[in-house]
């Protein structure tokens, strides 16, 4: 209240405080490397070598980009119409399920053209179905869908450890997993596609979903902000009482909003089961879910940030995993540390910065504007 | 005053030949970014007078009164209390030096009784008992000797408005204020409360209490101030002594030019009739009926006012006429189409029968403030075939409606790519009303069209709604500005707790009949004076 502040200019909130969330906590996370006897400086080389110092590397970080996409894109639509998304490593996982399903029931019947467009369908209809029931309590009966989403969070991965183990599981099979689809139900590597062209990359996870995830984030931009129900869901997102005003039902909004968030999660799905392990399998989801969130946060939900910001954490994971590798006293533990600084400085304390920012701001304004006056 | 106050050198430990003024205030300038919302203001407040300071929204009343309590700190100049340099750098610091503030909306717990009210953040232990013990004592104190009396054990939330005012002034005296600064402090009140109030601040400044009143109603300032200083655009512009004065040159010291405050108007002829409600019952969630079978009817080419004080039910008359809220019992006509609570009217399908809604709270309702303007500019009419090519929005259809309505209203600035919220309350008004305005609609629900509307825009303002009514538009207008009801209307309905207890035609309508009416004493002979219905007696 004391102090005097300024409203921050666009480009800080949108560069400049993202920049200083990361240097804060890559600074915490050198004082780490430091306390374990490593060099922070050489820790950073090996990670950005690691993640985009060459085709492989950039390949895994592709792969992991796309997932925070999905999830990324996921948290920032349900931001706008200000519902908050806990819920999408559930509807990830639920929206694999869709796919693993489909191709079980389909991939030895249809070909590829058709099952593409279908899997896709399916695996929008089981993620955003897992969306739809929190949804429905919030708008109906006024359960709060933070605590709903991360409920069916729990719900989802024990539905799924449920049916591996004792519905889809294949028979004689040891682990809970399925049997493999068939070779034509597989999205195809980026390694293949572009080996098909004559440009030669080592094989890595990533395959076509990653264009799919282009193409979503375009849709949700123009949804969003060249709709008319995307105005109507922002309309929600800022006042509630402004959209009835405008003759907008608020509960059908935060439902299909939610649907259409959770089918947005739910292509993790199709980027893992159909594009990566061609079979159903446990944990598939490895916390993509939640890592959307501090993506959205990032990201500003706005879906440029979002790709970047999922850059970002593609670099991350990817560096951190050659960093992990590199150097034998940077343990797992350590890098997941790491990333958990990040998440924690982007996500969490996004706007811890702000009003020292704001304050400086003030200090800069009014000392230049004197000497505005005098000129 | 005026004179003094330019030729003050500064002296302020100085001989005791005359008494310091209780505040004052030297070249006091505060920016906020760009906006420089204070610029070199100085004021001189004499110890025990009522002192008011009007100007229109923006003129910087309230960061100026900001600075004087602690809120924000002036970027440059001193302040001065009770001849004693004084830096105040919270409202602690204020609270310490003697400053009170009512604030114009209530800071109570309203699940709170008075008494714990008046000692929250002052308490002298961890023990409740001692402090609630002394308070009582210093309150019947206070009480007394300022003619205050509210109950001390009645719970917060079961009192008048008026009585929590009076409650605010308590804890501000409780906490030994011997300057008491007042923001707006009658947009809440009826006029017989209203009245009550002056007294009370009379009887503050005969025991040598100082009081700031800050309101952009001139009528109280000619009632009940012995001066008064005008700002305009951060500038304290001048200082008067208010025999010195009248209405006519506060409001164009206030505007910078001359301001008609009447109103020219032809007399109504109504035409057929566009809205009728008969026995109209609204109930809340917890089943109280919060509009209790209401009947009005308005016809084409005239205005009806719907007077009362806020919360009597008028912004759920608003929101059962525009689709917002259905009827729980009763039945109404919109142009024509029957509403009942089995046949509710959706807004959307009321604005297409030609209903268009000017809302009463346009930052939560009648706009997105987040949203640019052109975008604010569709609101509810963001389905219509005009903005819409298939699935996607027009953009360039859109920019050009809100150029083209920013044009017709003279919203400043014209700019469709400014946020909302970024323009004046004047301007955000004349957008939401050229929105409603624009598709000529038969039936106008006009909410406090000049709540925080500059005069400037008032003027502006009041004369688009007559134009309409003028066109054959059944205009519908609920304020609890009583000068703007009496100006407007050609009838006047007053509401009461949910209820229209009386009409009465524009002609015969005057300020005490109206006040009585919505203090709904009007029916009873035994309080025939209304003011006393609701004073100092208790209960």
């Amino acid at each position: 209240m004391s102090a005097a502040r300024a409203p921050l200019p666009r480009w800080v909130d949108i560069v400049l405080i993202p920049i200083i969330n990361i240097a804060m906590a890559l600074f915490v996370s050198g004082l780490i490397i430091l306390a374990i006897g490593e060099n922070p400086i050489e820790a950073v080389g090996i990670m950005l070598q690691g993640a985009v110092g060459y085709d492989g590397g950039i390949g895994y970080t592709l792969y992991y980009t796309t997932n925070f996409i999905f999830t990324g894109l996921a948290v920032a639509l349900a931001f706008h119409a200000g519902l908050f998304n806990i819920g999408g490593e559930g509807q990830a996982y639920i929206g694999g399920l869709g796919v693993g399903l489909f191709l079980l029931a389909f991939d030895s019947v249809l070909p590829f053209v058709f099952l593409l467009p279908l899997t896709i369908l399916a695996c929008a209809a089981f993620g955003g179905a897992w969306a739809f029931i929190p949804a429905y309590l919030q708008a109906y009966r006024g359960s709060h869908i933070v605590i709903t989403t991360i409920m069916f969070n729990f719900i989802a991965s024990a539905l799924m450890v449920y049916l591996m183990v004792n519905i889809l599981i294949e028979p004689g099979s040891m682990s809970p997993e399925s049997r493999d689809f068939m070779e034509s139900a597989h999205l195809p590597f980026v390694h293949d596609v572009l080996g098909g062209l004559g440009i030669s990359m080592v094989a890595t996870p990533l395959n076509l979903s990653v264009i799919w995830a282009a193409i979503c984030c375009v849709l949700v931009w123009i949804y969003v902000w060249h709709t008319r129900w995307g105005y109507e869901l922002r309309t929600v997102g800022q006042s509630e009482k402004a959209a009835v005003y405008a003759g907008v039902n608020p509960s059908r909004v935060v439902v299909v909003t939610m649907c259409l968030s959770g089918a947005l999660a739910g292509f993790v799905g199709l980027n893992e089961i159909m594009g990566v392990h061609h079979r159903l399998l446990l944990n598939f989801t490895a916390g993509y879910g939640f890592t959307g969130i501090a993506v959205a946060l990032m990201g500003r939900n706005h879906p440029v940030g979002v790709i970047l910001a999922s850059l970002l954490f593609g670099i991350l994971y990817q560096g951190g995993a050659e960093l992990a590798f590199e150097i034998p006293r940077m343990t797992r533990e350590i890098v997941v540390t790491i990333q958990g600084l990040v998440i924690l400085f982007s996500g969490a304390l996004a706007y811890m910065a702000r009003p020292w920012l704001e304050r400086l701001f003030a200090m800069l304004h009014r000392s230049g504007s004197p000497a505005m006056e005098r000129a | 005053m005026p004179a003094e106050q330019s030729t003050t050198t500064g002296n302020p430990a100085g001989g005791a030949i005359p008494p310091p003024p209780a505040i004052r205030l030297k070249h006091i300038s505060k920016s906020f970014g760009a906006v420089r919302a204070n610029r070199d203001v100085s004021l001189e407040v004499a110890k025990g007078s009522i002192h008011g300071i009007v100007g229109e929204n923006g003129a910087g009343k309230s960061t100026l009164m900001s600075i004087l309590y602690g809120f924000y700190e002036a970027d440059s100049g001193e302040i001065e209390i009770a001849g004693r340099p004084a830096r105040i750098r919270n409202s602690q610091e204020a609270i310490g030096l003697g400053i009170g503030m009512v604030h114009q909306h209530f800071m109570l717990v309203d699940t709170f009784t008075v008494l714990e009210n008046v000692i929250l953040g002052a308490e002298s232990g961890a023990l409740l008992a001692p402090s609630k013990d002394q308070a009582a004592r210093e309150l019947a104190r206070l009480e007394n000797e300022y003619n205050l009396y509210v109950a001390p054990e009645a719970l917060v939330g079961d009192l008048l408005v008026g009585e929590r005012q009076r409650v605010e002034i308590l804890k501000a005296l409780y906490r030994g204020a011997e300057i008491l600064i007042l923001d707006e402090p009658t947009g809440v009140l009826t006029p017989q409360e209203t009245d009550q109030l002056f007294r009370i601040l009379r009887a503050l400044r005969d025991q040598g209490v100082t009081v700031i009143l800050i309101t952009h109603k001139l009528r109280e300032i000619m009632d009940v101030t012995d001066a008064v200083s005008v700002m305009r655009g951060g500038q304290m512009v001048a200082h008067r002594k208010t025999a010195d004065t009248d209405k006519e040159e506060l409001a164009e010291l206030m505007v910078g030019r001359k301001v008609r405050l009447e109103l020219d108007k032809e007399p109504a002829s109504p035409g057929p009739t566009r809205l009728l409600a008969e026995n109209v019952t609204v109930t809340d969630a917890d089943g109280v009926p919060r509009l209790d079978n209401v009947s009005l009817t308005v016809h084409a080419g005239e205005i009806v006012g719907i007077a009362g004080v806020s919360g009597n039910g008028q912004s759920e008359l608003l929101e059962v006429l525009s689709g917002i809220a259905k009827p729980s019992q009763g039945r109404l006509v919109l142009s024509g189409r029957e509403v009942t609570a089995q046949a509710p009217v959706h807004p959307d399908e009321a604005r297409k029968l030609g209903i268009a809604h000017v809302p009463e709270d346009r930052h939560r309702l009648g706009l997105v403030t987040s949203f640019s303007a052109r975008e604010s500019a569709i609101l509810g009419y963001q389905g219509a075939a005009r903005f819409n090519r298939g699935p996607i929005l027009d953009g360039t259809a859109i920019t050009q409606n809100c150029s083209s309505l920013m044009e017709q209203f003279d919203v400043r600035p014209p700019d469709p790519w400014l946020r909302s919220g970024g323009f004046s309350g004047g301007n955000q008004q004349k957008l939401i009303l050229a929105r409603e305005m624009s598709p000529h609609p038969e039936v106008l629900l006009v909410g406090q069209p000049t709540r925080g509307v500059d005069i400037g825009a008032i003027e502006f303002i009041h004369r688009q709604l007559v134009a309409r009514r003028d066109a054959g538009c059944a205009v519908l207008l609920v304020s609890v500005e009583l000068d703007e009801i009496l100006a407007l209307s050609d009838r006047i309905l007053v509401m009461f707790e949910g209820r229209i207890v009386g009409e009465l035609t524009g002609a015969e309508a005057d300020e005490r009949r109206i006040g009585l009416m919505m203090a709904n004493a009007m029916d009873s002979s035994e309080h025939a004076t209304a003011g006393s219905t609701m004073t100092e007696q208790a209960p």
